[in-house]
């Protein structure tokens, strides 16, 4: 399994010279598995280079899964070049709200007088699907979703494939629905996500002092999400959702911050950067 | 009895908002299951959560011995709870009730469904309220 991160910052693209290292587009990340399934988890800004890439690999078939459809994880969806390529079947993955449909909801981004053009008229094949509530497979993959904290319906992924998994949780907020910590995991917000999973890229927008501040917001602390791998049992813990305003110096403080968190010999908690390739 | 089974997200904000209020409040799954009470029940209930576990909300009510003021039982179809588990529908009664711990309370028990989507249902949450 081949983890490739195109975006991991959180709210809005932030591109410029203070971002350079961990770069300035939102959330997109690509895991490819040894049978060729290529998966891409989100629709932030980072998905349109991911885009150009694929169609120069001439990849022709793709599941996408969203998490939800705040924008930054969606508006890189409209220059996403394998939807205007006729030959490519896209699966597109992610939850219904209480009342609508996935696709429903997409299309009200997806359309004029937001888009020029409407999401049915794309030319790949997409097809819909409001994410399952049981564990399912794609090919040699097992996918599992779960509803997880973030203001409006929020899932979080992982894939078991190539003997490995991947959780994938950008936007969450588990302290707000109780001490984890003290928590059997079943009662844990994304808990059957991240049990005992090889590699989490989890939300740790903030520091402890921003958090205070923005409780709610439905967004990690470092601490909290250093706390929240650990109460997991992950074994890889990649730090995801960078405030905009954080550049890169700043960035750099919350990776020693989190690894003052954790003990010695354990695997260090990394933060997400544009390009950082992590094979499992 | 107790379940490793993931809660749903429902559950887990559910028994966060419980834990923080005053009022006794219980938690019931798609199965039947009384998978969390909060502090302030364990008056009424005699024990707290932890050592009474998981069971199913059948189980538990009876328990109680659940009467009318008459001392007449209440049958399990007259029971908040199990309106709001079979017919989907909020239900109010007045109640007798033995507490684990000997004491007989009236109480009023509130119940309504929980649906995470339109068609998902998850549970219920039953309230009490000393009568």
């Amino acid at each position: 399994m081949r983890v490739v991160i195109w975006g991991c910052r959180g709210s809005v693209a932030s591109p410029g010279p203070a971002t350079v290292r961990c770069g300035g587009n939102t959330s997109c990340v690509e895991v490819s598995l040894e049978d060729g399934s290529v998966f891409v988890l989100d629709a932030g800004t980072g998905i349109r280079e991911l885009g150009a890439e694929l169609a120069e690999r001439g990849t022709r078939r793709l599941h996408l899964l969203l998490t939800h459809l705040h924008l930054d994880h969606l508006e890189g969806l409209r220059f996403f070049a394998p939807l205007f390529d006729p030959n490519v079947e896209i699966d597109l993955w992610g939850p219904r709200s209480p009342v609508l449909g996935l696709q429903e909801r997409i299309r009200r981004s997806f359309s004029p007088p937001l888009f020029p053009i409407d999401l049915q008229d794309t030319p790949a094949k997409v097809t819909f699907h409001d994410v399952p509530k049981v564990p399912w497979r794609v090919g040699e993959a097992l996918l599992t979703a779960s509803l997880v904290v973030h203001p409006g319906p929020t899932v979080g992924f992982r894939i078991e494939a190539d003997g490995a998994s991947v959780a994938y949780l950008p936007d969450h907020e588990p302290a707000l629905a109780g001490r984890f910590e003290e928590r059997t995991r079943d009662w844990i917000s994304g808990g059957s996500i991240a049990d005992d999973v090889d590699l989490l890229l989890h939300d740790a927008q903030y520091f402890e002092d921003e958090y205070v501040e923005r409780l709610g917001w439905g967004h990690s602390s470092v601490s909290s999400a250093v706390a929240y791998a650990e109460a997991v049992g992950a074994k890889r813990l990649v730090l995801f959702h960078h405030d905009p305003t954080h550049s890169d110096e700043t960035m750099q403080k919350l990776e020693s911050e989190a690894r003052s968190l954790v003990e010695d010999g354990e695997d260090p908690p990394t933060v997400a950067r544009e390009g950082m390739v992590l094979e499992l | 009895m107790t379940t490793d089974r993931p809660k749903h997200l429902v559950h887990i904000l559910a028994r966060e908002f419980a834990s923080n209020l005053a009022t006794p409040t219980l938690i019931v799954d798609a199965d039947g299951t009384l998978i969390f009470f909060n502090e302030a029940a364990e008056e009424l209930v005699g024990g707290t959560f932890a050592e009474v576990g998981e069971m199913t909300i059948d189980e538990f009510s009876n328990t109680f011995a659940p009467r009318h003021e008459n001392d007449d039982p209440l049958p399990m179809e007259e029971r908040p709870t199990r309106i709001a588990f079979e017919e989907r529908r909020a239900a109010h009664e007045v109640m007798t009730v033995t507490g684990l711990d000997g004491v007989v309370r009236q109480i009023g028990v509130t119940a309504f469904p929980l649906f995470a989507q339109k068609d998902e249902f998850v549970g219920i949450v039953a309230i009490w309220w000393r009568e």
